[in-house]
């Protein structure tokens, strides 16, 4: 199947085709959202298959390239549209098609009614192609096709009711901020391209990865490379200080939030570092960069969490936090931690998305978490795998999140990294407290929505794929128990990644002198701590309700500031935005371009026609006179050339 | 059919095709209409004969014709290709029956003469990309200017003649300091070659042997002149006046054909001729591109007129492919060559989409438009593919370009700065921000103004133009092996020219 794995690739894109071409032409739903999700669900068995296959191969010889044709051959730059098979892109295909297939035929009973149906499924497959061609290049400048296609698709679906008000502006606006904020990081990421250009002679993963272990260059070299990149990635990936189109990112069907802005797209900036963990392994300043921003970013964003009210607000800001910790593990040099949390993140939080959707849906579009309450008896399966959900999240095992979340915090702390070992911890809790804050306001405690509201579960189209995910985020974290309990075989997931790693790890010289004690003792600390956070959250929102009330009145100033995310994107706005508009309306267009050149240029016109005006005698207003002049004064010249000769 | 003449069919044929549009009666509008579409056709298919016979491997000139003009003073009829000339030449006559077709409804007065300057027009630009004499290339350069004078001049908006008069008087006062340069170049040839020269292949022998300062002098004049055609900034100011005025028709041959005029001319004539005095000037005229990549970009932003926006994005794409051109790599001189049919292509379709809308609504305020996409979307969806061809996404034919340019000038040793690339790049953030924020504005939202509710979805007519475009502009995207191929080898030769020293003569 290995072979074939451009078909995960060319499958969507059919699918987009056809829906995009046709699609206002077939009225039938079923039709088109079974193209949309068929398409999807052949790739995923396609990986699925191309994953035995490789599963079969010695550790060491599991990399395939699958070339489909030469796509830019210019000068040294010679670069496929090819497709790498190994352990890392298996394991975000599996993701994406695999949670993007279940996205998809939720979608189809989601979208049930809307008139841009077929749209919707369009925009999705698209996103499907360029996020495979994200994980499945070999090379930098196809990862980059992906890159911006996924970001377009973003954009497209954040935007997709585009009549819509969304906060104080539209639809439209939260689509355009999303776009060219990421564009911002994709500066970076374009730099980093042309330096790495420039340094290793090439933009192919298998060229440039092996040089970039042995060539001897400056270390300085390596941080801008890396820090390049870098901002490549916080821009997608949604960290500070681009973090600020993802909560806006969430005007977009609920669908959309869960495949685009939750599993799959958001996690390319860490996929990206993962791929090129040479190149930070080598610049060792960078990877503390990227630890301490992910951290801070990871407790900055929870904070937030703690206070909005909109569900689909609170778990876009949990995504920021949860991307946060991804990043940390990937400045701690634990690159296989942050891709099993990238797994685990893809099925609990696309679950909680498409949950939140459940009841969106059920709740007449209503996403304001003050006016639900007790929904748990109307819809029992949303509740039951909600609840699964938000237990992953916030790390009580053995459900999957405690796994990845204690890996990439036990990997913190055995670096080294204390203080921000403990701002991830402090972040689980706050997770945990926000989360089930969330949680009881929804589905436990008393029923605040209106009369004209009849809550219901949702068709099974929806809530078969609740289920499926439901099960993944309760077991997935079982492929990467860790070797403390798992004895001799160690860690699965990590030897499943490790030959990925290998150089990068060789780099770092990564090792452990912990003992198992320490380990121990800290995983008890997060998950009491959590336990504690929960019961905490129980008793606040659910048994004394007006404590909640009393602490927002008595701590306004902060709670303001919380509320209102910290006022980031006002002083963007004030500092950034408005003066370049305004910079650019009245010094660049009207003063320098109005006033300043055209001036010089109308003010020579008047001063010659002043002139003229004089000499006018001589002017007769008959072009050909003119043309007639021109030509004696060119005959003049050639004769004088001529005689020169 | 001896091959070597099939270049002149390709330049003549739009020129008899005028003539014998003379006879038509000026009533029969539509028959008027279909001739000048048939000629263009047939120009077009000629050059796709010279294409498919176009040897890409070699990096001389093909199907060259050499007739002696005015023997006295060895000028003669000196037409070639190569392939930098190659793709332009295919664009222009790609583009010319596209304006055309475009211009069906929109032009319903003096047709006959509408048809006539453009098939005029096409004989002037096809002759500036095939010329290898100076004196011929000169004579089409000016003569290009009369039909454009008057394109904008009669059948443009309201400020039609002050444009019009604007963009003859701005090129005229290049052109005249070109024409100076040329007969001084062909003069102090006689102390090379031994005899007064414009033949081109001849001159690429002299100019770079001249002393430094001569090429430095003879450099400036060329380029000032290709500058204010390109247009760099601050010499720009003509084209968003131009462009405004002029018809849909006018417009897109002006963004699509005209200004690349003036990156071809570096291309041809600056870099080869004067290779001492254009590695000089690079990095000066460098800092001169990324300035109008970031300032066209964000004059285009606070733009009112959807015209006037799209006429200063031009001035920033613009600056990227002069930015390619002194960057002197393989990487950044493919950039540039392929930036300019990309240029043609998507800021063509974007100028085109302005003029169906404008069709309809009869404004191009973009504060009157707003939740097209209800209304017209087969429209909005041609829109956005045109915009994002123009902003660069990849998979579409502006990011080969644009990427390559970026990639190339990133490390060239000319350039010898990363401050370029840096600044540049920007440019690819604020080219999103001015088109998509036009998008959002106008397809975007609800709608503002009721008349708009009855407008009508591109016809056929508008959907075969677009499609057209659109072909080329995926085609780019996903494959570009095709075009690239063939300017390789002679972008190759350019950069040896300027690269190989030449023993210096005193010319004066």
């Amino acid at each position: 199947m290995t072979h074939y794995i451009y078909l995960t690739v060319l499958l969507p894109l059919l699918g987009f085709l056809v829906n995009g071409i046709f699609g206002s032409r077939i009225k039938n739903e079923k039709i088109i959202g079974w193209i949309g999700s068929g398409t999807v669900g052949l790739s995923f068995l396609i990986v699925v298959g191309a994953f035995f296959q490789t599963l079969g191969l010695p550790a060491d010889d599991r990399k395939t390239i699958v070339t489909l044709f030469n796509w830019l051959n210019v000068g040294g730059l010679n670069i496929n549209a090819a497709y790498q098979v190994d352990q890392l892109s298996l394991v975000m295909a599996l993701i994406v098609t695999g949670v993007g297939f279940l996205i998809h035929v939720y979608s189809i009973g989601y979208m049930h009614g809307d008139k841009g149906f077929w749209r919707f499924f369009a925009y999705m497959n698209l996103f499907i192609f360029a996020m495979m061609n994200l994980i499945l290049s070999d090379n930098f400048v196809l990862l980059f096709l992906g890159w911006e296609g996924v970001g377009l698709c973003s954009y497209l679906l954040i935007g997709f009711w585009y009549d819509k008000k969304f906060e104080k502006g539209t639809t439209g606006d939260a689509a355009k901020k999303a776009f060219i904020v990421n564009r911002i990081g994709d500066f970076g990421f374009l730099l980093g391209m042309f330096l790495i250009y420039s340094t290793f002679g090439s933009l192919n993963f298998g060229e440039v990865f092996p040089r970039a272990a042995s060539f001897n260059v400056p270390v300085y070299i390596f941080n801008f490379i890396a820090l390049f990149l870098f901002i490549g990635a916080i821009g997608k990936s949604a960290q500070i200080p681009l973090f600020v189109w993802l909560p806006d990112a969430m005007a977009g069907p609920t669908p959309v939030s869960a495949l685009i802005h939750a599993a799959t797209m958001v996690t390319a900036g860490v996929y990206m570092v993962a791929r090129c963990s040479i190149i930070f392994a080598s610049a060792p300043e960078i990877l503390t960069i990227i630890a301490v921003m992910g951290a801070f970013t990871a407790i900055f964003a929870a904070t937030i969490g703690l206070v909005q009210n909109d569900i689909k607000k609170i778990l876009a800001y949990s995504t920021i936090s949860q991307l946060g910790y991804m990043f940390l593990a990937m400045g701690v040099g634990a690159f296989t931690s942050g891709i099993f949390h990238v797994m685990t993140h893809a099925f609990f939080k696309a679950l909680l998305f498409l949950g939140a959707g459940s009841v969106i849906h059920s709740m007449h579009d209503e996403q304001d978490i003050q006016h639900f309450g007790g929904l748990k008896k109307y819809m029992p399966l949303t509740y039951s795998t909600f609840l699964i959900a938000a237990l992953a999240i916030s790390g009580i095992p053995p459900l999957s999140g405690f796994f990845s979340k204690d890996d990439i915090l036990w990997n913190t702390f055995a670096n080294e990294h204390f203080i921000l070992w403990l701002i991830g911890a402090a972040t689980a809790l706050l997770t945990a407290f926000y989360m089930f804050r969330l949680y009881f306001l929804t589905f436990e405690g008393k029923e605040r929505f209106g009369q004209n509201n009849h809550p219901h579960e949702s068709p099974k189209l929806m809530t078969i794929p609740l289920v499926v995910l439901a099960v993944l985020s309760a077991v997935g974290g079982f492929i990467g128990i860790p070797a403390l309990f798992s004895g001799e075989n160690g860690n699965q997931f990590e030897n499943w990644l490790g030959p990925v790693f290998k150089s990068a790890n060789t780099k770092l010289m990564v090792y452990s002198i912990h003992s198992n004690l320490e380990e121990i003792i800290l995983m008890s600390v997060t998950i009491i701590g959590a336990a504690l956070a929960i019961y905490f959250a129980r008793y606040v929102y659910l048994k004394n309700p007006r404590l909640a009330l009393n602490a927002s009145t008595k701590f306004k100033g902060l709670y303001n500031l919380l509320l209102n995310k910290y006022f980031v994107d006002e002083f963007y706005d004030a500092v950034v935005v408005n003066p370049i508009e305004r910079g650019s309306d009245r010094f660049l267009w009207r003063f320098t371009d109005v006033a300043v050149i055209d001036g010089f240029v109308n003010g020579t016109a008047s001063l010659i026609n002043f002139i003229s005006g004089k000499i006018r005698k001589i002017q007769t207003g008959v072009t050909q006179f003119y043309a007639f002049i021109m030509m004696l004064g060119i005959v003049i010249a050639l004769f004088w050339i001529i005689m020169s000769l | 059919m001896d091959t070597n003449q099939l270049l002149t069919y390709v330049l003549f044929t739009p020129l008899i095709g005028a003539m014998l549009l003379l006879v038509f009666q000026r009533e029969h509008e539509q028959e008027i209409r279909i001739f000048g579409l048939a000629i263009s056709i047939i120009t077009f298919i000629l050059s796709l004969m010279i294409f498919a016979k176009f040897e890409s491997l070699n990096p001389g000139f093909q199907f060259v014709l050499k007739i002696p003009w005015i023997t006295n003073l060895n000028i003669s009829y000196h037409v070639g290709v190569d392939g930098l000339s190659m793709l332009l030449l295919l664009l222009t006559t790609f583009i010319t029956p596209l304006t055309l077709l475009s211009s069906w409804k929109s032009i319903n007065k003096k047709v006959k003469e509408f048809t006539f300057f453009m098939l005029l027009l096409e004989v002037g630009m096809i002759g500036v990309f095939v010329s290898l004499d100076l004196f011929l290339f000169y004579v089409f350069w000016e003569a290009m200017l009369i039909p454009m004078y008057f394109i904008i001049g009669i059948w443009g908006g309201e400020r039609r003649i002050y444009a019009s008069v604007k963009f003859f008087l701005f090129t005229m006062f290049g052109s005249l300091l070109m024409l100076v340069a040329i007969i001084w170049l062909a003069v102090s040839a006689g102390g090379v070659v031994g005899h007064f020269t414009t033949d081109l292949i001849e001159l690429y022998s002299v100019g770079p042997a001249a002393a430094k300062n001569f090429q430095n002098w003879m450099f400036l004049a060329f380029t000032l002149s290709f500058a204010i055609k390109i247009p760099l900034f601050p010499l720009h100011t003509w084209l968003p006046d131009a462009h405004v005025e002029a018809p849909t028709a006018g417009s897109i041959i002006l963004a699509a054909v005209l200004l690349k005029m003036g990156t071809y001319g570096l291309l041809r004539f600056c870099l080869p001729l004067f290779p001492d005095a254009a590695i000089t000037f690079a990095p000066y005229i460098s800092v001169l591109a990324v300035i109008g990549i970031i300032y066209g970009a964000l004059v285009a932003m606070v733009q009112k007129d959807m015209k006037k926006l799209v006429a200063y994005s031009s001035v920033s794409h613009l600056g990227f492919i002069v930015l390619g051109i002194f960057a002197m790599t393989q990487e950044s001189i493919q950039g540039a060559v392929i930036q300019m049919v990309n240029h043609g292509l998507s800021t063509g379709a974007l100028f085109f989409l302005v003029g169906v809308i404008y069709e309809r609504t009869h404004t191009r305020e973009i504060s009157e438009y707003g939740g097209l996409a209800k209304i017209v979307p087969v429209f909005s969806a041609a829109l956005l593919i045109a915009s994002l061809s123009s902003i660069g996404l990849p998979g579409l034919n502006g990011f080969i370009g644009e990427f390559l340019i970026l990639l190339g000038s990133f490390k060239s040793p000319v350039l010898n700065s990363w401050g370029f690339t840096v600044f540049a790049a920007s440019g690819v953030i604020f080219s999103a921000v001015y088109l998509l924020w036009m998008y959002q504005r106008v397809i975007f939202g609800v709608v503002k103004n009721p008349k708009m509710e009855k407008i009508t979805d591109m016809n056929a007519r508008e959907v075969v133009v677009f499609a057209s475009l659109l072909i080329f502009i995926v085609w780019i995207g996903v494959y570009p092996s095709t075009f690239l191929k063939v300017s390789d080898r002679s972008i190759a030769r350019v950069i040896l020219q300027v690269n190989t020293p030449h023993p210096q003569v005193d010319l004066k």
